[in-house]
């Protein structure tokens, strides 16, 4: 796509006036919604995220059910509205893909052997999108998950980072991301720095993966710290 | 002045201390570690109790069930837990020594009564069978209001403190069960003074001095309805 000669870096800096391991402004709320027993609302610059979780809870189709363990569910879904273009309502390809590899990105930090023959439900709703939803909706799910006292080891943080215009560069936004050469998300446990998810799409040599992975990691660690503020200010500003 | 308890979230180091990690911990690599979101209790060994979560029904225990189901010879029973309980049929027939006709079991209990019961077993297959208590049956004047189960210690407050005060200074009958639903009798005014305040409780449960806190709360609720006479509180 680079032919159509959009410039992504001016005079050392992004289009939108970010450095290259620079995130985007992170706004985090911590139980919006009444009705579910944990939630979040999440933003990443543009892009605006709410997570609900529900359960554990009896698990339905009883078949389905694990003797040993709760079952995880993730859904992750865009809103017609979360788009230029408006979205076709309901599951598509690219949105089964994101939920199961959310889910497992999560799975790692939850212990699910407390509620065996339950299931935990996730619902991950993006309202307005500008790269990098499925990074948002991890980081709210997990505080969301924490919100619900659901029993886990850690909570998880996720990020993008790409390469435009040969730079590698972290948290791409929707331009960068239809334009640059490359796209990978990372989620991952950030005070082990153990990665939970990984995804590349687009090319990058050995070198770049590596800068890209350590941007990552520094990145998850600013936004495990966001994730902890936002749960601890929750009860202590009473 | 109101003074926290330490809040930590999942993930977070508490202590080296091992032989003391208790509830909503987990130890790793010789640490112990928050398993959930809550605040820390170090009184006798290191605990997590979470803000929220749901009631693990453990044998022993006494709660409030609803009935929602009736397949002979059980009561299907909602206990406000991931799990339904069931109740058998001889815990109100005595042992069995009445007889009960297929399909007259609603005459006894009946679907949406609230029942008090023990749970008398639990299983692997997560089966919880429920024992009938004494003056088991819930209904008719009372009001029954639910909190988060892990908030129940502190509605019952060290060594029953802050029940014994409810109950005397909102003149009702307080039925604490360990799911987190509570029964409130009494009248009409004093019902809605006990549950506004065993909310204020619930939602301030990671505080400390919260027995002094209330109780000068009701009093001046108290002296307030004595200044407006018998009319009652406008609120």
């Amino acid at each position: 796509m680079k032919e159509e000669g959009i410039e992504l870096i001016k005079d050392g800096k992004r289009l939108d006036g970010r450095g290259f391991d620079e995130l985007r402004p992170i706004k985090i709320e911590v139980g919006v919604l009444k009705r579910a027993d944990g939630s979040c609302y999440f933003e990443l610059g543009d892009n605006k995220v709410i997570a609900a979780v529900y359960g554990p809870r009896e698990m339905h189709p009883r078949h389905a059910q694990d003797a040993k363990m709760a079952v995880l569910k993730y859904r992750y879904n865009m809103a017609p509205f979360s788009v230029d273009e408006r979205k076709r309502p309901g599951p598509d390809r690219r949105s089964v893909e994101i939920s199961k590899v959310s889910r497992e990105a999560l799975e790692p930090v939850i212990i699910k052997e407390f509620y065996p023959k339950t299931e935990i439900d996730v619902y991950v709703e993006i309202l307005q999108s500008d790269a990098g939803t499925r990074t948002a909706g991890i980081n709210a799910a997990s505080i969301a998950l924490a919100d619900a006292g659901i029993p886990m080891k850690d909570l998880v943080s996720s990020v993008a980072v790409g390469k435009i215009d040969g730079e590698v560069v972290l948290d791409l936004n929707a331009v960068e991301d239809n334009y640059g050469e490359a796209d990978m998300p990372i989620a991952m446990i950030a005070r082990r720095n153990t990665i939970t998810a990984l995804q590349m799409d687009g090319r990058m040599t050995k070198d770049e993966f590596e800068k890209g992975l350590k941007l990552a990691m520094n990145a998850c660690q600013q936004i495990y710290e966001l994730q902890r503020t936002a749960l601890i200010e929750r009860y202590s500003e009473m | 002045m109101k003074r926290m308890y330490k809040v930590v979230i999942p993930g977070d180091f508490i202590s080296e201390d091992v032989n003391r990690a208790g509830e909503g911990t987990y130890i790793e690599e010789g640490k112990v570690y928050a398993m959930r979101y809550g605040v820390v209790d170090e009184k006798d060994e290191i605990k997590v109790v979470p803000f929220v979560g749901k009631y693990q029904p453990a044998k022993g225990d006494v709660v409030i069930g609803r009935i929602t189901e009736i397949s002979f010879p059980y009561w299907i029973v909602d206990i406000a837990s991931p799990y339904e309980a069931r109740l058998h049929m001889s815990e109100v027939t005595s042992g069995g020594k009445k007889r009960v006709e297929f399909g007259s079991m609603h005459t006894y209990l009946d679907i949406d009564d609230l029942i008090v019961a023990k749970v008398t077993n639990t299983d692997a297959m997560m089966r919880i069978d429920l024992g009938l208590m004494e003056d088991f049956q819930l209904g008719g004047d009372g009001r029954l209001i639910t909190i988060p189960y892990t908030k129940v210690p502190r509605i019952i407050g060290r060594k029953g403190s802050m029940i014994r005060m409810l109950k005397e200074k909102c003149n009702c009958f307080i039925f604490v069960a360990k799911n987190g639903r509570i029964w409130i009798r009494g009248k009409e005014e004093d019902m809605s003074l006990a549950s506004e305040v065993i909310l204020m409780i619930a939602n301030e449960a990671h505080t400390s001095g919260l027995t002094d806190r209330v109780a000068d709360f009701l009093d001046s609720y108290r002296s307030k309805m004595v200044k407006i006479g018998n009319k009652g509180l406008k609120r």
